[in-house]
């Protein structure tokens, strides 16, 4: 699936500006931004739900929402949205017989999910994570090879979350091609292979999580401090070795070294700062969260989209 | 062809589970029933000269009810309450998958935007021709009844008057199912839908024939709305209209059968293409 400059326009408002992303067979592609940040608009165009302004769209080596090319996605967009008074399994018996499917691939799905005990039940009385479970069956039904899911774990409580990421990955491990968008940088980070990042329309970055996230560091608290920076110096490098005023945010406590070297370097730095006379305090790697980096790439420009920062979280709450 | 024969098949898998329909045509028929035999019977049992039946002998009362009226009985309420009726379904039909966003749900599944609708439209289109064929058989059966127990010949009417009445109840049916359905298109909400299809309906139209005397030209588009065609065909065609006094209100002898025909089938078909174009090029946000 590629997409070379979509944009879509709404009168003055760019809602999707320019977004050129690829994903690739196979992988779990997470489309991750803030709220209103063009994800879902983004997603519609690639089912033919809306009609780009601008810029070209493949999927699956076909034009977006032709019938043909739609026949090999399951989609879940903007929330399940399902006949009311059927029960959950008429509701599928209906989407089935859209796609021309027999009622047999009904109940696979439906086990798929969990949903088997209950898809007797009318829509209408499920809780909201059991009708995402059910959006996300009816994306399964008739195995398609793209699975396109707007941000299914919204509104689910965390065990439900839980159960929905676990489906995510084992779906993924059955070689199907995912594609999930998410406001929440965990779940990206746990489930998926590649990022497109997307803020206020467009894409300010595409990559692995690990290099999104870029390299991990090691921070060491030690007494004295003098000693313990020739010792580090020594094992790691001069260029490696950075002293700074606090090692954790949390701690009022003591400066310490920040090395920016691989976590693979502690057992024998230890040994080093040990045999030297060195007190070691405190040594760990530290891993660098999706989310410090998104902040970085996104900028203060762009938190008007829809991600207060704390500092406005904290007006708003006086 | 296969997508058209695969979304009709899922649509009326939906439609016929749904209690609205059902609803609907318990209505329409209860309305038949009890407006062509009900208040009747009992105005002729009874003698009762009520306000619907003032002033018409009780042997006309009587004829109205058998086997032989029942090509007029069947039609006599469609232009306007089974026609009320029937848009409300169509409205309903088409304008809740927007809320619901079972659209945006049978889009994707990638029946193509034409066929959807298509197999809207075509289920829709049976859930008619079941209207008007149970409607004529449930009269039918009433009415030999009525024969029979008023110890009447039982005289069944000819079988050309009764296909007639039939086709017109499918062409009047149709076409207001039609409007209800791209009422619903257009306004994508069935509430909004429903209430601007009854206003046009049931008070709009009878303002414009109201206001066509004073203004002079207003006739010409008051005499060709879809509820002038609906009323004139079913007036064609034998059913005692609303000019008369005891007739049925929608029921009219403004057009003649032929350009009634003609015109409805044109609106028909013409809110059907309209509606499918509007499914084909909007957005679906």
């Amino acid at each position: 699936m590629t997409t070379d400059r979509l944009t879509k326009r709404y009168g003055d408002r760019l809602a999707v500006d320019a977004v050129s992303l690829s994903v690739r067979r196979g992988e779990v592609y997470g489309f991750l931004g803030p709220n209103g940040a063009g994800k879902t608009t983004t997603l519609r165009m690639l089912l033919g739900l809306i009609r780009p302004t601008g810029g070209r769209a493949t999927v699956l080596g076909m034009a977006p929402g032709t019938p043909s090319a739609l026949a090999r996605i399951g989609a879940l967009v903007e929330g399940p949205g399902f006949y009311p008074y059927l029960s959950g399994r008429y509701n599928l018996r209906v989407m089935a017989h859209y796609q021309g499917l027999a009622d047999s691939s009904v109940d696979a799905a439906l086990d798929r999910v969990d949903l088997t005990g209950r898809g007797r039940d009318k829509f209408r009385s499920y809780s909201l994570g059991m009708k995402q479970r059910l959006g996300v069956a009816s994306a399964l039904l008739g195995d398609p090879d793209l699975l396109i899911l707007d941000e299914p774990t919204n509104g689910l409580d965390p065990a439900g979350m839980a159960d929905m990421r676990s489906l995510v990955v084992d779906l993924a491990a059955g070689g199907q091609t995912v594609v999930l968008s998410s406001h929440l940088m965990v779940e990206v980070q746990e489930i998926c292979d590649r990022v497109g990042v997307i803020a206020a329309g467009r894409l300010v970055a595409e990559s692995t999580v690990a290099d999104l996230r870029g390299a991990s560091v090691v921070l060491l608290r030690a007494e004295p401090l003098d000693l313990a920076l020739a010792v580090a110096m020594r094992v790691g490098g001069d260029d490696a070795v950075e002293v700074v005023d606090r090692v954790r945010a949390d701690a009022p406590y003591g400066g310490g070294l920040r090395l920016s070297l691989d976590p693979s370097v502690v057992p024998a730095l230890t040994r080093e700062l040990v045999a030297d006379g060195v007190n070691v305090l405190e040594i760990r790697a530290v891993e660098r969260s999706l989310e410090e980096a998104f902040f970085e790439m996104t900028g203060p420009g762009v938190r008007n989209a829809g991600i207060p920062t704390p500092l406005e979280t904290l007006e708003v709450s006086r | 062809m296969s997508a058209l024969l695969a979304s009709t098949r899922a649509e009326l898998l939906r439609l016929r589970r749904w209690p609205a329909l059902w609803v609907l045509l318990g209505v329409w028929i209860t309305l038949n029933l009890t407006f062509v035999y009900g208040f009747n019977y009992i105005a002729y049992r009874t003698g009762d000269a009520s306000a619907v039946t003032e002033g018409v002998p009780p042997q006309a009362l009587l004829a109205d009810m058998l086997p032989t009226a029942v090509p007029q009985s069947v039609i006599q309420g469609m232009p306007m309450f089974g026609g009320a009726i029937l848009m409300i379904l169509g409205a309903l039909s088409a304008g809740s998958g927007y809320g619901w966003g079972t659209w945006k749900t049978v889009l994707t599944q990638g029946p193509g935007r034409v066929a959807a609708f298509g197999g809207t439209l075509a289920a829709l289109a049976l859930v008619v021709i079941g209207v008007v064929l149970a409607t004529a058989a449930i009269d039918l059966g009433v009415s030999s009844v009525l024969a029979v127990v008023e110890s009447q010949p039982l005289e069944m009417p000819p079988l050309g008057e009764l296909a007639e009445a039939v086709g017109a109840g499918l062409l009047v049916l149709g076409m207001w199912t039609a409007a209800g359905v791209l009422i619903g298109v257009l306004t994508k909400s069935p509430a909004l839908a429903v209430g601007l299809g009854l206003v046009w309906a049931l008070v709009v139209e009878n303002l414009l024939r109201g206001v066509s005397d004073l203004l002079g030209g207003m006739a010409t588009v008051s005499d060709h709305l879809p509820g002038t065609a609906a009323g004139s065909l079913v007036g064609a065609l034998g059913a005692r209209g609303e000019a008369e006094g005891d007739g049925t209100p929608g029921v009219l002898t403004v057009l003649d059968g032929g350009t009634a025909t003609w015109l409805l089938a044109a609106y028909l078909v013409a809110f059907a293409v309209v509606g499918l174009m509007l499914v084909r090029r909007r957005d679906l946000a």
